[in-house]
């Protein structure tokens, strides 16, 4: 009997694989060509295997736009409010809007569901205008009081939408706006509806940068139905006025988002779906662009690029420059408390073969702690040329002669401004030990390397910063203000000059005052060096050559409503 | 037994994820993090108290059935987890009929053919899958049959433009409750390659294994005496032969199937599987403790019960094993 029911098993797997067999066979007839053609040019194999695509797809031929877009890593959560990865709100730009939003390609500001906004003159109140007849999703109407909501629920934890018990911490929101309801900095006083598309913000102290932070994609308008109705499942159940809906998430593995018809922007969006679709592995990733399974792929290695730039039904895109990184020095402890060892190190660094060598040319030297492009960018800093002369005759100064040596502490993971962190240590190293330096580079896991970092157990160190609402203030200011020590400025960099200079600019509302401010500091810390400023890169990203319109924005989180697909 | 390993298995995992340096509020909230927003994330997660009192939590929790709820994502985890550990089984399965297939029916004719030209090809593969690097035969695989030939899906579980309406998570499954038979191929086709990346070490294995046990039986005396008798080449291996042979194959697939199911880190990332092993591993790498903790404790009670299963085979398959 036994003996029976393993044959019947045989013969069942046997079906199977005759099954997985045939599977092979049947696009084998239909791809005798491309197989034939094998070794012709990759382009020729390319551009067939997309026709075959075209032809075989079911969903192309109904005429849906349906778009993939691949990416690294699966979001963290759908509320924007209480996350704080890029991964997420790529996501949540699609679904929820802001009040104010930024232009295509920059931090511009430009109107979202505010289509106008006045500013009194003492900088301590802005009045919105919304916009009118504009539906959430789940078809409940748009007003001053769902914005009034969203507003109070991330500054008071104690807010019936707030679900502190559930985790929820708003910390973009604390970051931004000084703190919570009740903290000394919190710098929005009242959030008053003035009438049902009138609302107005007063500030107890101006912020320069208060209408930038609005434009940012982690304060977008959730509908107060929903919070009400999902509670705090709402980071599973996004509901906003963007151009896509939420229609499912399976963890780690894709979210797919439908047009939402009653879109407050005639004739958009174009898609009909979006899937944002986790593909951990670089090379996979490219794989499956190739093979036409996706369609933008996001995070491409620096070396693909190059070879890609000439293949035939792939587009190149780059995100403009919004990061930097740093090998920062403690500049507290010895031997970085004195200025002739810190710019010694400044000189004897070769940026531009960290450049070379890590990017592909898809990075630019950087000498200040500032993208350039932003407001206030100081072009006629002179910077640290690569110079190991100099380097050397400023270690001697400082009394060192080849009998300096340092830790410098890393973290292998790749982070969007450094791919490689292990590569710029060693380039770091040669170039010391060419000024007689000798460098010993220990490697730490990230979560406790942030740990370590903050807590200033490092003599120098490697790192980086992204920017997120384009203004100054979240470089400079997070990194180099002396109130920073402990959190963000790991160099434990304290120049009360600078701190005035940067208080003065971010409560400034007259913009042309804050870059004159701005770059006024960028002198003064160019000259104190506290960190050695290396490379800001500009990230790379791949699509098919049907997509249309799309246009990478610098934060990576970019609105999807005008991209569509060529027939 | 059953019950003191996984007791054991909670006190072990909570203890060492506790251990590991770093801080989960940190990692979520990324290098721009202040002092103060560490500070109220850590107090909301309940990550301020005690140790044993989180471990108090967790284990009266664990009781009632509840694994929790994810740091990081703020879902509960039982949901979160399943269609993970579904991902993998499906995989698991299709990866071990490839391997038991081929295993052992090439581990059969090496065995009966001997030192033939088919014995020494199948050995020298069993050795090479054995010691080839998964990542690099995945690499190879999505080049040459995804990218170079276009025959079959690089990534996923299915075609992520048309998504299934999921009722068990098991898509091949899914796809014939819909009777939607288009969509079972697909499912196959996305299966292929990542069952054979993940098959090659175990189909070595038990090729291995096979023909070393069926070797020393087909030696022995009643084997002998089934072939004066006259008893066909078939028969007397695979119904003879094999039965007494079974026994060790079958503890090779057993340990193999659980390796499996504990998740393929390398595979599943390579074919952006969403499986179990990558939900661990990214939980781990966010030190998100109660999902770390959850999810061992899940893979460890299924690894008991695959060795359970293979206990009671060993019983049906040769009654004179008593325990």
């Amino acid at each position: 009997m036994r003996f029976k029911f393993s044959l019947l098993f045989a013969l069942l797997i046997s079906v199977v694989l005759v099954l997985a067999a045939c599977s092979g066979d049947g696009s084998q007839s239909s791809n005798d060509d491309t197989s034939s053609t094998d070794n012709g040019e990759e382009t020729t194999n390319d551009s067939s295997t997309s026709e075959e695509e075209t032809s075989e797809e079911p969903t192309e031929a109904t005429g849906d736009q349906v778009l993939v877009f691949a990416r690294g890593g699966d979001s963290q959560g759908l509320d924007p409010g209480s996350v704080t990865d890029g991964e997420s709100s790529r996501v949540t730009k699609q679904v929820l809007e802001t009040l104010l939003d930024f232009e295509a390609d920059s931090f511009e500001i430009k109107p979202g569901l505010a289509h106008d906004w006045e500013v009194s003159d003492d900088g301590l109140s802005y009045t919105f205008y919304l916009e009118e007849g504009v539906t959430f999703h789940d078809g409940t109407e748009f007003n001053a009081e769902a914005v009034k909501v969203n507003f109070d629920r991330w500054a008071d934890p104690e807010h019936e939408y707030a679900f502190s018990d559930a985790a929820y911490v708003y910390s973009m929101y604390g970051t931004m706006f000084g703190g919570y309801k009740g903290d000394e900095g919190h710098v929005v006083e009242e959030v008053n509806v003035i009438n049902d598309h009138e609302i107005e913000f007063v500030l107890n102290q101006p912020l320069g940068f208060f209408l930038q932070n609005l434009a940012m994609s982690y304060f977008a308008i959730t509908s107060p139905a929903a919070l009400e109705e999902y509670g705090s499942g709402i980071n599973e159940n996004p509901v906003g006025t963007g151009p896509f809906k939420f229609a499912s998430w399976t963890k780690n593995d894709s979210i797919v988002l439908e047009k939402f018809e009653d879109y407050r922007k005639e004739g958009l969006p174009k898609l009909d779906r979006v899937i944002f679709q986790v593909i951990p592995d670089n090379s996979a990733r490219l794989i499956a662009l190739r093979s036409g399974e996706v369609d933008i792929m996001d995070g491409l290695n620096p070396d693909d690029a190059a070879g890609i730039e000439s293949e035939e039904g792939i587009g190149l895109y780059t995100r403009s420059e919004n990061n930097f990184g740093y090998v920062g020095f403690h500049s507290q402890k010895a031997p970085f408390d004195q200025k002739e060892v810190r710019q010694a190190i400044n000189y004897a660094i070769d940026k531009q073969a960290i450049a070379d060598a890590l990017y592909a040319g898809y990075a630019t030297t950087s000498k200040n702690p500032l993208p350039p492009g932003y407001l206030g960018y100081n072009d006629d800093v002179e910077g640290y040329n690569y110079n190991p002369e100099r380097a050397r005759e400023l270690l001697e100064e400082a009394g060192y002669v080849d009998d300096l040596e340092i830790e410098l502490m890393m973290s292998p993971t790749a982070r969007p401004y450094m791919p490689d962190p292990e590569t710029v240590a060693q380039i770091v190293q040669n170039n010391l030990a060419d000024v007689g330096v000798d460098v010993t580079i220990t490697s730490h896991e990230w979560a406790p390397y942030l740990e370590m970092t903050e807590q200033g157990e490092h003599q120098m160190y490697i790192m980086g910063w992204s920017g997120t609402n384009g203004d100054p203030d979240y470089f400079l200011s997070s990194l180099l203000h002396s109130s920073n020590i402990g959190s963000s400025n790991n160099t434990f960099y304290n120049s009360p000059e600078v701190d005035e200079l940067l208080d003065q600019a971010k409560r400034s509302v007259d913009q042309d005052e804050r870059a004159e401010l701005y770059a006024e500091a960028q002198a003064l810390i160019s000259e104190d060096s506290p960190m050695v400023t290396l490379v800001h890169s500009t990230p790379v990203l791949a699509a098919g050559s049907g997509v249309l319109n799309y246009v990478p924005h610098p934060s990576t989180s970019e609105s999807l409503e005008e991209v569509e697909l060529a027939q | 037994m059953l019950i003191p390993v996984l007791l054991g298995m909670t006190i072990i995992t909570f203890s060492i994820v506790h251990l590991i340096p770093g801080n989960p509020a940190q990692v979520i909230l990324g290098e721009a993090a202040t002092a103060e927003a560490i500070a109220d994330l850590e107090e909301s997660m309940g990550l301020n108290e005690p140790y044993w009192v989180q471990y108090g939590i967790y284990f009266m929790d664990l009781l009632q059935g509840d694994l929790g709820t994810s740091l990081r994502s703020k879902a509960e985890i039982s949901s979160e987890i399943w269609p993970h550990l579904a991902a993998t089984i499906e995989l698991t399965i299709f990866a071990m009929i490839f391997a038991i297939v081929i295993g052992v029916n090439a581990g059969i004719i090496s065995a009966w053919k001997q030192n033939s030209w088919f014995d020494f090809l199948a050995m020298i593969i069993a050795l090479v899958g054995v010691s080839m690097p998964v990542f690099w035969l995945a690499l190879m695989e999505q080049w040459i049959f995804a990218q170079e030939l276009g025959w079959l899906p690089a990534y996923g579980r299915q075609d992520s433009r048309d998504p299934i309406a999921a009722i068990t998570q098991f898509y091949v499954l899914d796809s014939l409750i819909h009777l939607d038979f288009e969509r079972a191929f697909t499912i196959l086709k996305h299966l292929v390659l990542p069952a054979i990346a993940l098959g090659t070490i175990p189909m070595a294995i038990i090729a291995r294994m096979t023909r070393s046990s069926m070797l020393e039986v087909m030696k022995s005396d009643y084997i002998r005496t089934i072939r004066a008798k006259g008893g066909s080449q078939f028969l007397v291996i695979y119904k003879h032969a094999l039965k007494n042979a079974i026994i060790p194959i079958l503890t090779v697939i057993g340990l193999q199937t659980g390796v499996l199911l504990g998740g393929a880190i390398l595979t599943e990332t390579i074919f952006s599987w969403p499986g179990i092993g990558r939900y661990v591993y990214e939980a781990i790498s966010f030190r998100d403790y109660p999902v770390i903790q959850s999810g061992i404790l899940v893979i460890a009670f299924i690894f008991v019960m695959v060795n359970l299963i293979v206990d009671i085979m060993y019983k049906i398959i040769d009654p004179r094993i008593k325990y």
